[in-house]
């Protein structure tokens, strides 16, 4: 029945040429604009450490010593981030700041390059499964060393050796002899969720946290010797002159990530972090003790709005827009099943049930759907084609894969039988003595 | 024209032409707001800068450790000032449409208790007031003497010059000058006031705060150098800005010089305003789909009608009817119908914007907006209504006839 059904819907809809692909049009605009907009919106919006992101912890205490009401600082100053890392009360735990630097590479013709250097522990790698492609990452005898080392990414690498393998090789940095130990594969979190902050007040311009990750990493102690006091800072509670020593400045610009296994290492790390506030505050250092938070990693990217305001609004927009292409579609699908109102009637009387007519309407819309799915996943090829030569830091990211292609068609075809069921209903109710009458 | 039978006809087709309707209602609420948002992205991309951008240009470079910021200052100033075509170099911390490199927040107590809000300082070494083009409202150009040492990251205790804008915002209705304001310990009084003057980007607090921006003289030297304005005629300044550049990177080859941040106002501008462009364009296309999915519709409909009527139609040509009324019929049909939508659409336009201005911070939907968009509705409606009304007036009367 199914078939023969799917069979009278292809000869309805070529029937009436026109009228079908005004349908399907509408049916593909609309499921185009809304797969291209919420494509984006999965991938910007998405786990960048699926399985792992609910143990990993972003604590925050407030650095600052007058006592304020607007909450902890998005970063933590030198003091308050040392002091709880050296404590390695977590299972895993790694500091993290950035800075611009200096890079030159010997014996290559590649001119001096400027370039934000990643500093951070040796737990980061294991921490955010970093991946690598040659060497390996340095570890906590390395840390203390101060060692002069330093992993590199994967295009880095292609820059400067070609894509070689470089580990043993030597860079500059800021004047300083550094040797590569490890080279990364592509690595391409999105977001770059270890340097998200301050989103709150990005007034919604947050394409910036999709960027790539930092090109050279070298241990935090390291950092401190080669490019001291050159680390991008978070904001200052205090008079600062941008040059004096940061590691007593009066500003944030440490981050800490610390990752916890289960739920009660969880509440033993906060009552610690809410401890070490209570010491620091006693001892006269900050002002609020009471005030410490720690967010898992999505809570803390949530905090910050990172998904950009305008793909929340185009997002909506193309909902709407497909909201619109669907009342289209209910219009013309009534129009199209009451035009045959002497057939059904000719059906109706010769025995079909009202059932077997609202079943043959369905199917024939979700015929419609289908071929409008189809049309929606070329317009939606068509849609992130053009958000890929967009002016963002995620568009290198925007791609479509099968799971989102599996939905345009299910979404268009769920679409289509919404759709359907209006002026299915309608056309099952036709009474057939009264066509067949006026026929 | 009479309405009467229209109506009655339509109550007929209850269902379908309440589909067109809320179809009309809900084009209208999402084209009055998606216009209302182009505009909003276009100020902004059109934004006033209130210095003179076809003639300046930025060269900015990065001394890496512990250079020389004095010396350094005096090559570039000197370098760049050779290169033919540069009609003045000075020293400033930033330019508009550039990084940030003066935002801080200030106070308007010695006690720091009064905020007023985070502002940028554009602190200009002699030579850069003048070479911005600033108009001045009150008050007059920066003397010799306002010029002071830096102790930090700004001097410690200076004249300075405010936007009308600012000035609104901290002092309403009152004359700024003489006013004072405080960072922290740092002591400033009001000596001047600019009729306009854009922050370098963005900054917090949203498009309201574009415009809250100090200038500040100061002197060249620790904690002011590495970044120079140069001025120079329009038609000369890319040619000019590249030989800045390469005398830059001879002058100081132990800088590193910034590229991207080395340009012309206007080209730093356009990079500045690349994403609003982009989302204008991604609304532009989308009001163009919206208008034609919704003209399609309408089409879809209207040709089925009178496929149906045509007998109907056939019977009132025989019975007297012009071409014209038949056309007349089916305009009129359209109209109604599109003025039912509308009716709805502007209520769901207002409701829409209340929303994204809550969700967005974007302002009120000013009222102008509804009609403009009621008369593109009422005339795509009537665009494509034409071609099936057409098709009905050509309805032979002989039509009624046959069975």
């Amino acid at each position: 029945m199914f078939g023969y059904y799917v069979q009278l819907a292809f000869q309805s809809l070529r029937r009436n040429r026109v009228l079908t692909a005004l349908m399907i049009l509408a049916i593909a605009v609309g499921i185009g604009a809304s797969m291209t907009t919420l494509t984006v919106m999965r991938i910007l919006s998405g786990d960048p450490l699926p399985g792992r992101s609910a143990q990993i912890f972003y604590p925050q205490v407030d650095a600052n010593p007058d006592v304020t009401s607007h909450g902890p600082y998005d970063l933590l100053d030198y003091r308050s981030a040392m002091d709880l890392w050296s404590a390695h009360r977590a299972d895993r735990q790694a500091l993290v700041a950035a800075g611009d630097v200096h890079l030159v590479a010997p014996h290559t013709d590649v001119p001096a390059l400027k370039l934000s250097m990643l500093t951070t522990t040796a737990d980061f790698f294991s921490m955010f499964n970093v991946p690598f492609q040659y060497g390996q990452p340095w570890g906590d005898a390395e840390d203390a060393s101060r060692a002069r080392v330093a992993v590199i990414s994967d295009d880095l690498n292609n820059k400067l050796f070609a894509g070689a393998n470089s580990v043993g090789r030597t860079i500059r940095l800021h004047d300083n002899d550094v040797r590569i130990i490890g080279v990364l594969k592509p690595w391409r979190p999105s977001p770059l969720f270890y340097d998200v902050g301050g989103g709150r007040f990005a007034d919604g311009d947050t394409g910036d946290f999709y960027s790539k990750p930092q090109d050279v990493m070298v241990p935090f102690s390291t950092g401190q010797d080669i490019n001291r006091n050159h680390f991008d800072i978070f904001t200052c509670y205090r008079l600062y002159d941008g040059k004096s020593n940061e590691q007593t400045s009066p500003c944030v610009w440490v981050r800490l990530w610390v990752q916890l296994g289960d739920a009660s290492k969880v509440t033993a790390y906060r009552r610690f972090v809410a401890d070490y506030a209570a010491q620091q505050k006693a001892l006269g250092r900050i002002g609020r003790a009471d005030d410490t938070r720690m967010m898992n990693l999505m809570q803390w990217l949530d905090f910050n709005h990172v998904v950009p305001g305008d793909v929340r609004l185009e997002t909506w927009l193309a909902l709407a827009f497909l909201i619109i292409c669907l009342f289209n579609t209910v219009g013309l699908l009534l129009a199209k099943f009451l035009q045959r109102g002497p057939e059904i009637g000719v059906r109706r009387a010769l025995g079909a049930s009202r059932a077997a007519v609202f079943a043959q309407c369905l199917v024939e819309s979700s015929v419609v759907g289908l071929l409008g799915g189809f049309g929606g996943w070329l317009l939606t090829l068509l849609g992130l084609w053009i958000v890929r030569r967009q002016p963002t830091a995620y568009a290198d990211l925007v791609h479509l894969d099968l799971a989102m292609f599996l939905a345009t068609l299910a979404l268009s075809m769920a679409a289509t039988l919404c759709a359907g069921i209006l002026p299915a209903f309608r056309a099952s109710r036709v009474t057939p003595a009264l066509q067949l009458k006026t026929t | 024209m009479q309405i009467a039978p229209i109506l009655a006809a339509l109550r007929r087709h209850r269902l379908a032409t309440m589909l067109i309707a809320m179809e009309i209602a809900l084009a209208c609420a999402v084209l009055c707001n998606a216009c209302f948002l182009i505009v909003t992205r276009l100020d902004q991309i059109h934004i006033l800068s209130g210095v003179d951008e076809a003639s300046l240009g930025q060269i900015q470079v990065d001394c890496s450790n512990d250079c020389n910021e004095v010396d350094l200052n005096a090559r570039l100033l000197s370098a760049i000032g050779q290169v033919p075509g540069v009609q003045s170099v000075s020293v400033i911390n930033q330019v508009p449409f550039g990084e940030h490199a003066g935002t801080v927040g200030i106070t308007l107590d010695p006690e720091g208790h009064k905020e007023g809000g985070v502002v940028d300082f554009y602190l200009g070494g002699p030579g850069s007031f003048k070479a911005l083009g600033l108009t001045l409202l009150k008050g007059s150009v920066p003397a010799a003497g306002d010029y002071q040492a830096l102790d930090g990251f700004a001097p410690a205790n200076a004249s300075v010059w405010v936007t009308a804008e600012l000035a609104e915002h901290l002092w309403p209705g009152e004359d700024p000058m003489g006013h004072e304001f405080w960072v922290d310990k740092f002591h400033y009084r009001v000596a001047g006031v600019l009729q306009h003057l854009v922050r370098p980007n963005g900054g917090e607090g949203g498009p309201s705060t574009r415009g809250w921006s100090v200038f500040v003289p100061a002197v060249p030297g620790k904690g002011l150098s590495g970044n120079y304005l140069v001025r120079a005629q329009p038609d000369q300044l890319q040619r000019v800005l590249r030989d800045a550049r390469d005398a830059a990177v001879k002058a100081a080859p132990e800088a590193v010089l910034d590229r991207e941040q080395s340009r012309s106002v206007g080209d730093l501008r356009k990079s500045y305003s690349e994403q609003d462009v982009a989302m204008t364009g991604i609304l532009v296309g989308v009001i163009g789909a919206l208008l034609l999915v919704t003209a399609l519709g309408i089409v879809g409909l209207a040709s089925f009608w009178v496929a149906q009527r045509r007998r109907q139609i056939g019977v009132r040509r025989a019975l007297g009817a012009t071409r014209r009324d038949i056309l007349h019929y089916f305009q009129t049909e359209n109209f109604l119908i599109v003025s039912m939508g509308v009716a709805v659409g502007m209520v769901l336009a207002y409701g829409l914007n209340l929303w994204l201005m809550q969700s967005y911070e974007l302002p009120r939907l000013p009222v102008y907006y509804l009609p403009v968009g009621v008369v593109a509705l009422w005339l795509l409606g009537q665009l494509a209504v034409l071609a099936p009304a057409l098709r009905a007036a050509a309805v032979p009367p002989v039509v009624a006839t046959r069975t």
